[in-house]
């Protein structure tokens, strides 16, 4: 059984499919890419996976165990951590707390969890802005702190949305040495990206999907030059040039 | 260091009040801004911190209060057994109103909370062989003397706030303030969003119904009209917690002061001055005004709070250091 697996899962909104039958497993370690043009059902999978949608129909399993079916706060609690396309800060608290209020989650001591939200923060490079209220930060930073708030629940596995869209190539940088940190240390991540940049130099495989449905599987250069791919983004016309 | 001294001090002025000001009614006043106080930290708990707007807390009140009538009127149990009883009795409440109106949010469970109230309202006012209805319950006072229901209140004042205090900075308050901050984000970080919901409603809920339980005790007296009022009980308790300052420990404690004042102000027309102003003169305009001043105290709710979301949209304790800065300035020029 693969480390992560999500099996025919499909989510509809009344009458349409927004996910339609998504098939996908992941393995320990590696970055999992999912592209797919705008409304394609990227960021409607990930809101299945942590439960924030119910789904229609179909299953999730996660270390070998089933998550379907659980809450948003357990299925967290079992390792699954995410960060939000739409950052969604804790406003009025200062970064420390945001992060802290985070770690709770797996001590209740507060020492202990002020301790693991310093080392976060710093892991994150985000200490310079520890003490400022959240909505004070700059939109590079909120994205940083909503990837450290997630780290501080101890995930094995991290679901990125969209991490780098708005950043400017200096920060864009920076985000993909942090993922690549994020991995190095041992867990598992799925990301959702537009900016090629990202990833087809991080990811191991991707997944490609147009209207809820699955187009391509495979490496990053093996998506790239997939024809149904190049139709979904570009149309008819490049596909056949190519 | 300075501000445990700061603390200490005030609790000392406070433990004295009664021997040095022996004036029942000013003593009269003093129990009611304590028991404001909790009141207010009960709904600063769950509306301030929590951000779920409680529209309602009437609801917990009257429970606390009819708990203590009831236990003598039926049961011949002393009312003061009512005092805790009537916060258990306002949790138990409190359970399964939130199990089901925690799906709703925001202005939605705002308006739940304030269904609640009339409800009770109407339940207490109609049903009469349990209630005795608008004629309302007597409870014989056991003290003559004002001094034990002080230092009662002030106790239930200083426990509240307490509470607060050592919640807020727990687990449990960094679980608050993110599900104020973001229901969804907090979900996804692994907060229970449902459950901490309740324990912070269960908690404001035990204050509030203790100050009921008070209330019954002291007053002597209670009918469906004054215990499950919606202005004199459930939005008081709202600008309790808006003047003196939301998601601050001692910003209730403040707005209680502030709002038992500004109420006593209307109600005696100016502690007496205007129905005085009226006599000495004669003007019959002067004696219609007194009397209309009495009965628009909820009149000057409104007004405050226009001047509060104006001025002081976090409350006179949240503002506190431009208030100050605003203060010093004054005082520069007229130096």
């Amino acid at each position: 059984m693969a480390y992560f697996e999500v099996k025919g899962i499909t989510k509809f909104f009344g009458g349409l499919a927004a996910v339609n039958d998504v098939s996908f497993q992941v393995e320990q370690g590696e970055i999992y890419g999912l592209i797919g043009p705008n409304g394609s059902g990227k960021t409607t999978i990930f809101n299945c996976i942590n439960a924030y949608f119910p789904l229609t129909k179909g299953e999730i399993y996660f270390e070998g165990k089933k998550i379907s079916g659980l809450m948003t706060h357990q299925i967290c609690k079992r390792g699954v951590g995410r960060t939000f396309q739409v950052v969604k800060p804790l406003k009025r608290m200062t970064v420390l707390d945001n992060v802290i209020a985070s770690a709770f989650l797996h001590t209740r001591n507060k020492s202990e969890a002020v301790d693991l939200a310093e080392k976060t923060i710093e892991f994150c490079e985000l200490t310079k802005y520890k003490d400022k209220l959240a909505k004070s930060l700059p939109i590079a930073s909120r994205k940083r702190l909503e990837i450290t708030r997630a780290l501080a629940t101890k995930p094995k596995l991290l679901l990125l949305d969209e991490t780098a869209a708005g950043l400017n190539p200096s920060e864009l940088d920076e985000a993909i040495a942090l993922i690549k940190k994020i991995r190095d240390s041992g867990i598992t991540i799925i990301i959702v990206e537009h900016i090629m940049k990202v990833i087809m130099t991080i990811s191991n495989r991707i997944l490609a999907i147009n209207y809820g449905m699955v187009v391509a599987e495979g490496s990053p250069t093996e998506v790239a030059g997939n024809h149904e791919v190049i139709t979904a983004y570009l149309g008819e016309d490049y596909s056949a040039q190519s | 260091m300075k501000r445990s001294f700061g603390r200490l001090l005030l609790l000392a002025v406070l433990l004295v009040f009664p021997w040095v000001l022996k004036d029942a009614y000013y003593q009269h006043l003093m129990i009611l801004v304590l028991m404001w106080v909790a009141i207010g930290s009960g709904w600063n708990l769950i509306s301030g911190y929590t951000g779920q707007v409680l529209f309602g807390a009437a609801s917990f009140f009257g429970i606390g209060a009819y708990t203590a009538a009831l236990l003598l009127h039926k049961l011949d149990i002393s009312a003061w057994w009512g005092l805790p009883l009537g916060g258990v009795a306002a949790v138990l409440l409190a359970f399964p109103f939130g199990w089901i109106c925690f799906r709703l949010r925001g202005p939605y469970f705002a308006l739940a909370t304030l269904a609640l109230n009339e409800i009770l309202r109407n339940i207490a006012t109609v049903w009469e062989s349990l209630t005795e209805g608008m004629v309302g319950i007597l409870v014989m006072q056991s003290f003559v003397s004002k001094i034990p229901y002080y230092y009662i209140a002030l106790g239930l004042a200083v426990l509240s706030i307490v509470l607060v205090d050592v919640v807020m900075k727990s687990r449990w308050g960094y679980y608050f303030v993110s599900i104020r901050e973001d229901q969804d984000a907090a979900e996804s970080l692994g907060i229970d969003t449902r459950y901490f919901k309740m324990v912070s409603l269960c908690l404001s809920a035990l204050l509030i119904g203790l100050a009921g339980g008070l209330y019954t005790n002291y007053m002597g007296f209670i009918d469906p009209k004054v215990v499950f009022s919606l202005h004199d009980i459930s939005i008081m308790a709202i600008l309790v917690g808006i003047v003196g300052g939301v998601s601050t420990v001692y910003g209730p404690a403040i707005g209680a002061f502030i709002m038992v004042a500004v109420q006593e102000v209307f109600r005696t027309g100016g502690f007496g001055l205007l129905p005085a102003l009226g006599k000495t003169t004669g003007w019959p305009f002067m004696t219609t005004l007194a009397r209309y001043v009495s009965e628009v105290h909820v009149l000057s709710f409104g007004i405050l709070v226009v001047a509060v979301i104006l001025y002081l949209p976090n409350g006179i304790v949240g503002d506190w250091s431009s208030i100050r800065r605003a203060l010093i300035f004054w005082r520069r020029k007229a130096a």
